[in-house]
């Protein structure tokens, strides 16, 4: 009994031993937590303007030499410009007519017409009248001032990569553009290239590109994106060539609500009224075929981030252009 | 007051982020045909051996989803897709078609039908399904006698494409031509009618004697066209539906260039006499003959406008045969063709948008549209010897004939009928069973 008892509280003894030796608090030492660095992300336009060095300083040698001849240019245009005669047209067109025809559904002659089935589409809020056109985004110039976000918690990157070929090429851009190219806007660039080269290697290992980043910001769609969408779209869009022209039933809208991979979750027609006006069957075959694009679109090309921005999302179909107008 | 005080406070406070929608312009498409599928017409085992017996047709389903097929198919703006690759049998794809095989075979649309034998007459039931919303669009029914079952075809044909394209078909139509046999010295030249897609040709006259510019009342079933009376040009009637026949009007000079007013009740025609030639206008109900243009030059080919408030014709008033337009009591007249050559033959469109017209230029003969102010002149086609363009009653398609050359032995020479649409890329011959000149295209029957 005795026995039995003094190797179970060994055992015990040992089992406790074996555990509390074995806890992580006591086996391993503390994780080197890496320092709290604040990463400014700063917005880079697609089409970069800060020269590379080493050939920077002959780019920008080449560039004063082009900017001193067209100043020169524009001295003596300036002091000459050439005068400008307006040619008078003569003549004047008619106005054009636009032919409304009437279009029948009743089949006569010795046919007996029965209507069958008459599915109405299902009722959907209406949509604002006026149309809202896109704001053509412009990225010219470049931009690094602004302070975009702050990343609070950053792992520690395997310590201080490369530091000698990093600061060179600070070096280069930087005593480039302090003797040559001194910008005040680029001066938080300038400041701390290494916080630039650290958030950029965050938004990469995140997949978002600069100019994705920059629309999640603003909403909207990049023109990269933008046209990604157009070009799937005018594939699937048949344009019902047969289609008679009349300005005020060319433009089809229709929002959809995506899901993140692109696939249509809902489809709404925003003039969905005009669908079913007596009158109005032209527009109804077009807003026919801007639904079957859509679908044999789906799932669309949307941008692999912000999917807060085109969760939802409005198409103009405008077959002005195409129809003759 | 507190309460609405904390509720501000609240929402001021609340993180959020409000994006407005994204809007996108699509302002480009494909012109690719629309792809779809024509289903043959079911029938059931008693219906097809009746109609074995009275129309000697194997299977009139079938037969019926092939003339909607070929139809679609020379609009240019459709695809038909091969029987072949249908998944799913007639009878099934009638009563809920299974999409997803229709779609996987690319058809963004599909007939489908039945035909059947009700009290002795052909009754067909069609429906028209959108594949990729997977809902019908259309669904009608005919009863007809079974001798009309190509009519049937056509009518459907017209309900589907204005269903799809959002204008008026063109498939129930007929066509009224000259028909020429023989040498091309000794041509025998009688009028023939036939439908649109060449089925059904019947003459009309015996080729006795020469006639020339059928021309169809938009209307009704009459015909106007140009024959030899005592040796003289002469414009005459005919009802198609009786064959009666009279000469119009009783002029010392000849007349030719006939064609009906939009409304039907006026005949429009050159007039010649004492080498001049004027439009004239004739009522057919009371036979008053109005004088249009009073000038000393060959005024001829004389077309109304849909509206009838104008009247297009081609005149050499300036030197050269160009084409005008003018009020339709003939004030107003201006020249509207100012291109290089000669233009002839205008004819106003059914739509009212255009006028199209024959133009010879450096030896060639071509088939072109202009607006009706002159503007936007566009050459469809170009051939040796091509000319009489006339519209189809929406407007999109010309017919006109065009002759071949005829080789050193005087050998090889044809005239045939062919179409084109507005785009210029879907020109097409028109198969009649002789040689052929001359056409005119009838308004819808199906009005």
């Amino acid at each position: 009994m005795n026995r039995s008892l003094i190797i179970s509280s060994v055992l015990h003894g040992a089992l406790i031993m074996i555990t509390a030796m074995s806890l992580p608090f006591l086996a391993k030492k503390p994780l080197d937590i890496p320092p709290i660095v604040s990463v400014e992300l700063i917005q880079i336009a697609e089409k970069t303007n800060i020269p590379f060095a080493p050939k920077a300083k002959k780019i920008i040698e080449k560039k004063k030499k082009k900017k001193l001849k067209e100043k020169e240019k524009k001295l003596v245009s300036e002091q000459a410009p050439p005068k400008k005669e307006k040619k008078l047209i003569s003549g004047e067109a008619p106005p054009k007519k636009v032919k409304k025809t009437q279009s029948k559904t009743v089949v006569s002659f010795d046919q007996k017409k029965e209507k069958i089935k008459n599915q109405n589409p299902e009722a959907v809020p209406l949509p604002d009248k006026k149309v809202k056109k896109i704001e053509t985004k412009k990225e010219t110039k470049q931009n690094p001032v602004k302070t975009v976000k702050k990343i609070e918690t950053i792992k520690k990157k395997k310590a201080n990569q490369s530091p000698k070929k990093a600061d060179n090429k600070v070096k280069q851009v930087s005593e480039f553009e302090k003797k040559d190219l001194f910008d005040p806007s680029n001066i938080a660039a300038l400041i701390d290239k290494s916080k630039v080269d650290d958030a950029e290697k965050i938004k990469k290992d995140d997949k978002i590109t600069q100019s994705q980043d920059k629309s999640v910001l603003t909403g909207k769609l990049t023109i990269n994106e933008e046209q990604a969408l157009q070009a799937q779209i005018f594939t699937c869009w048949s344009i019902p060539l047969g289609l008679p022209f009349n300005p005020d039933d060319m433009l089809v809208r229709i929002k959809l609500s995506l899901k993140p991979d692109g696939a249509i979750e809902d489809m709404e027609m925003l003039d969905h009224i005009k669908m079913n006006t007596p009158g109005k069957e032209r527009f109804r075959t077009l807003a026919d075929s801007v639904r079957r694009a859509i679908q044999l679109c789906n799932p669309l090309n949307v941008p692999t981030t912000g999917y807060e921005r085109w969760k939802k999302i409005i198409f103009n179909f405008n077959a002005t252009d195409m129809l003759g107008g | 007051m507190i309460k609405n005080y904390l509720i501000f406070i609240i929402l001021i406070t609340l993180p959020f982020k409000v994006f407005a929608i994204i809007e996108v312009d699509i302002t480009r498409g494909n012109l690719d045909p629309l792809p779809l599928a024509v289903s043959p017409l079911s029938i059931d085992d008693k219906s097809k051996k009746e109609f074995q017996k009275i129309l000697k047709k194997e299977n009139i389903g079938s037969e019926i989803s092939i003339i909607v097929e070929n139809n679609l198919k020379t609009s240019g703006l459709f695809d038909p897709l091969s029987k072949d690759a249908f998944l799913q049998a007639p009878d099934i794809a009638n009563l809920k078609p299974r999409f997803e095989d229709w779609n996987l075979i690319k058809a963004q649309a599909l007939i489908t039908g039945k035909v059947s034998l009700v009290d002795k007459k052909l009754r067909v039931e069609f429906r028209l399904w959108d594949v990729l919303a997977a809902k019908e669009m259309m669904a009608l029914a005919f009863t007809t006698v079974p001798n009309n079952w190509r009519r049937v075809g056509h009518i459907i044909s017209d309900k589907v494409y204005e269903r799809l394209t959002g204008e008026k078909g063109y498939f129930d139509t007929r066509i009224i031509y000259v028909a020429e046999e023989g040498p091309k010295t000794q041509r025998i030249k009688k009028l023939a009618i036939m439908d649109q897609d060449g089925f059904n040709n019947k003459f009309l006259t015996l080729g006795n004697e020469l006639v020339l510019t059928p021309r169809f009342n938009p209307t009704s079933q009459m015909v106007t066209y140009l024959s030899y009376f005592r040796n003289l040009p002469r414009v005459y009637l005919l009802d198609i539906e009786t064959g009666t026949q009279e000469v119009v009007g009783d002029f010392p000079g000849m007349t030719f260039a006939p064609r009906f007013s939009p409304d039907g009740k006026k005949i429009i025609m050159s007039f010649a006499k004492d080498g001049r030639s004027d439009i004239y206008t004739m009522d057919l109900e009371n036979r008053i003959v109005e004088k249009i243009t009073n000038h000393p030059s060959i005024d001829t080919s004389p077309s109304y406008s849909p509206d009838g408030k104008y009247i297009a014709f081609n005149s050499d008033r300036s030197g050269y045969q160009q084409i005008y337009v003018m009020n339709s009591d003939g004030s107003d007249v201006k020249r509207i063709s100012f291109g290089n050559g000669l233009y002839g033959t205008p004819v106003w469109s059914p739509r009212g948008d255009l006028i199209a017209f024959t133009k010879l230029h450096k030896g060639k003969f071509y088939i072109g549209v202009m607006r009706t102010d002159g503007s936007g002149e566009r050459l469809l086609t170009e051939n040796y010897y091509q000319e009489a363009p006339s519209w189809s009653p929406n407007g999109r398609v010309l017919i006109f004939y065009r002759e071949t050359k005829t080789n050193a032995k005087g050998e090889g020479f044809s005239a045939k009928l062919w179409s084109i649409d507005l785009t210029g890329y879907n020109e097409r011959l028109v198969s009649t069973s002789t040689d052929a000149s001359d056409p005119s295209w009838s308004s819808l029957l199906s009005n």
